[in-house]
């Protein structure tokens, strides 16, 4: 096909705006389309929805009793008490990085913003077993600051600490993510507008910038919750597998499964598997209203 | 490093030397300090070491079943996710929306429950492993375990890659490839496909980065026994496990490695790619 045949052909039907479409011509055929159906849901059964609800099958296959008899465990509660404790300190450390590093980028002009773009999504390029394995470089029995640490009698590594760190190098780049291009996208006029009418820097930021990105905000948010509460490769290397200890939930799972008790694994699974569903009920509806208030700020 | 360069008006935002700081503080702290201890260690672990540690037979088995499973994994996902991203956005459907909600399921997933799961539906005991066991598939415990649970992590990207490129096609150059003659089928291949390529490209390179590295979900759908069912992943754990750091250090470098020379010649082909596609225009 040439080009030129191409572009006369669109300045044409731009010519007539009401010119009726082809018919037939960029549809395929009927059975083609419901192929494609069938096979993207038969897709998703295979690898995504069958096997999650087995986890659930699994862990109800011995009734509800030995379902909830999983959670009458200290071991399982003290994974919880952990996963807890991480997301509640590495998603709020996360969200103060990722509102400092927009507000930087997206409000001011300065040379290497391209490469600090770069660095922050950096963590996304690392393995996870590679997230904890720096953290054992630096501060484990043979690490940089191990030797000061132990003689200080200061434990991060095979220990909480350590679980903190991995999770929050994990989930570093989430919510920066999310706000960054949407603060660009929306410059600077607001914030000046308001510095012009007096209101101070944080005024600013609380009064004009917080509401804009509020939804967005809330997307990174959730994100990485999920992520801090379901991380596993990273953790497991700063951990140690100290039951009771340094197991977060997803810890306790394999540990559980490779014992062979399959309905506590399946179980605690089941916890993990309802906090992403509910994860992404929550981003699904948080997107639908971002789409519904940009639909109405574009209509006059 | 970080100068501002445009000198703005006088009502210019404040906050800029704290926001800056705190950012390259913190991403030094937590990023960059963490991962150039990594390198020094590979650094000062001397090249015969570093090169006696990456060759070894296990260790290289390892890299092939990895890197092998992962091309595997992202390859399914292109041809499947091409499938899923043109069902979403060409066509109309009941339940359209919740299919497109789904698809993120992955991303929101811990990996363990990711793995447990399909351990229990394709182990030989499970609802499909024990269809499948019959007809001579063993899935769980093989490779073909591992790279259905890598399929499954990285099943978002292609698709989430390609919906923006294919709303973006413009209908009427479909049109005008069928005015001109062409078939349905025609158009597919040479006009559609080769616009929606480099999109295509850029969703399995993310499928494949992220697959190389994963750990939590394989290790519920495979034996992880050496030289057969062991990812490169499992293999720095153990020799963590016996405290063999240098050697965990050099296998993960040489992996950061073999990754970002794969991603270069993908960005590579992919921007060959976008601009073939556009000279032919």
């Amino acid at each position: 096909m040439g080009p030129s045949a191409a572009s006369a052909h669109r300045g044409i039907a731009a010519g007539h705006a009401a010119a009726p479409r082809l018919q037939g011509t960029t549809a395929d055929a009927r059975w083609l389309e419901w192929l494609f159906i069938g096979v993207s849901w038969a897709f998703l059964a295979l690898v995504l929805l069958v096997p999650l609800g087995a986890v659930f099958c699994e862990a109800l296959r011995e009734g509800l009793r030995a379902y909830f008899d999983a959670f009458d465990d200290p071991y399982a509660w003290s994974a919880i008490r952990l996963t807890l404790f991480t997301a509640a300190i590495a998603v709020p450390a996360n969200v103060v990085f990722g509102l400092a590093a927009s507000w930087a980028i997206a409000k001011f002009e300065f040379r290497g913003k391209t490469v600090l773009i770069t660095l922050i999504d950096l963590p996304f390029a690392v393995a996870p077993v590679v997230s904890g394995l720096i953290y054992v470089l630096l501060f484990g029995m043979t690490g940089w600051f191990g030797p000061w640490l132990a003689s200080h009698d200061i434990q991060i590594i095979f220990a909480a600490p350590g679980v903190v760190l991995a999770t929050i190098f994990v989930t570093f780049p989430l919510v920066a993510r999310e706000l960054i291009p949407l603060m660009q996208e929306q410059g600077t006029d607001e914030e000046e507008a308001a510095a012009s009418l007096g209101a101070g820097g944080w005024q600013t930021f609380r009064r004009v910038t917080l509401p804009n990105i509020k939804w967005a905000l809330m997307y990174g948010v959730i994100l990485c919750n999920a992520r801090a509460m379901g991380e596993f490769g990273a953790v497991s290397v700063v951990s140690g597998h100290l039951r009771g200890k340094t197991h977060t939930m997803p810890l306790h799972v394999e540990s559980l499964y490779n014992e062979y008790n399959f309905v506590a694994a399946f179980a605690v699974a089941s916890l993990l598997a309802m906090l992403a569903v509910a994860t992404l009920a929550v981003k699904t509806a948080v997107q639908w209203r971002m789409q519904r208030e940009l639909q109405d700020s574009a209509e006059p | 490093m970080f100068r501002r360069t445009a000198s703005t008006s006088a009502r210019a935002l404040p906050g800029f030397g704290l926001t800056l700081g705190y950012t390259v503080l913190y991403l030094s702290l937590i990023v960059l300090l963490p991962l150039s201890a990594l390198l020094l260690r590979a650094g000062g672990l001397g090249w015969d070491q570093f090169w006696e540690t990456v060759t070894h037979p296990r260790v290289v088995a390892s890299y092939r079943l990895t890197f092998g499973t992962s091309l595997a994994a992202a390859t399914i996902n292109a041809v499947f996710g091409l499938v899923v991203a043109w069902t979403l956005v060409r066509l109309r459907f009941p339940g359209r929306r919740l299919l497109d909600a789904l698809i993120d399921l992955p991303f929101a997933m811990p990996t363990a429950v990711s793995g447990i799961a399909l351990a229990a539906v394709y182990s030989p005991h499970g609802w499909l492993g024990q269809v499948l066991e019959p007809l001579g598939v063993k899935v769980v415990y093989t490779p073909i375990g591992i790279m259905l649970a890598l399929t499954l992590i990285g099943l978002p990207f292609v698709v989430r890659t390609l919906q923006p490129a294919i709303a973006d096609l413009e209908r009427e150059t479909e049109e005008a490839a069928a005015s001109l003659g062409a078939s349905r089928w025609q158009t597919h291949r040479r006009v559609i496909f080769p616009s929606i390529l480099p999109a295509l490209m850029t969703g399995f390179a993310l499928a494949l980065a992220r697959a190389i590295g994963e750990y939590g979900s394989v290790i519920f759908v495979s034996s992880n026994l050496p030289m057969k069912t062991e990812i490169a992943s499992l293999l720095i754990v153990s020799k963590l496990d016996q405290y063999d750091v240098g050697g965990a250090t050099a296998i993960a470098v040489m992996m950061l490695f073999i990754s970002f020379g794969m991603l270069l010649v993908i960005n590579g082909l992919q921007r060959l790619a976008s601009r073939r596609y556009r000279e032919a225009l």
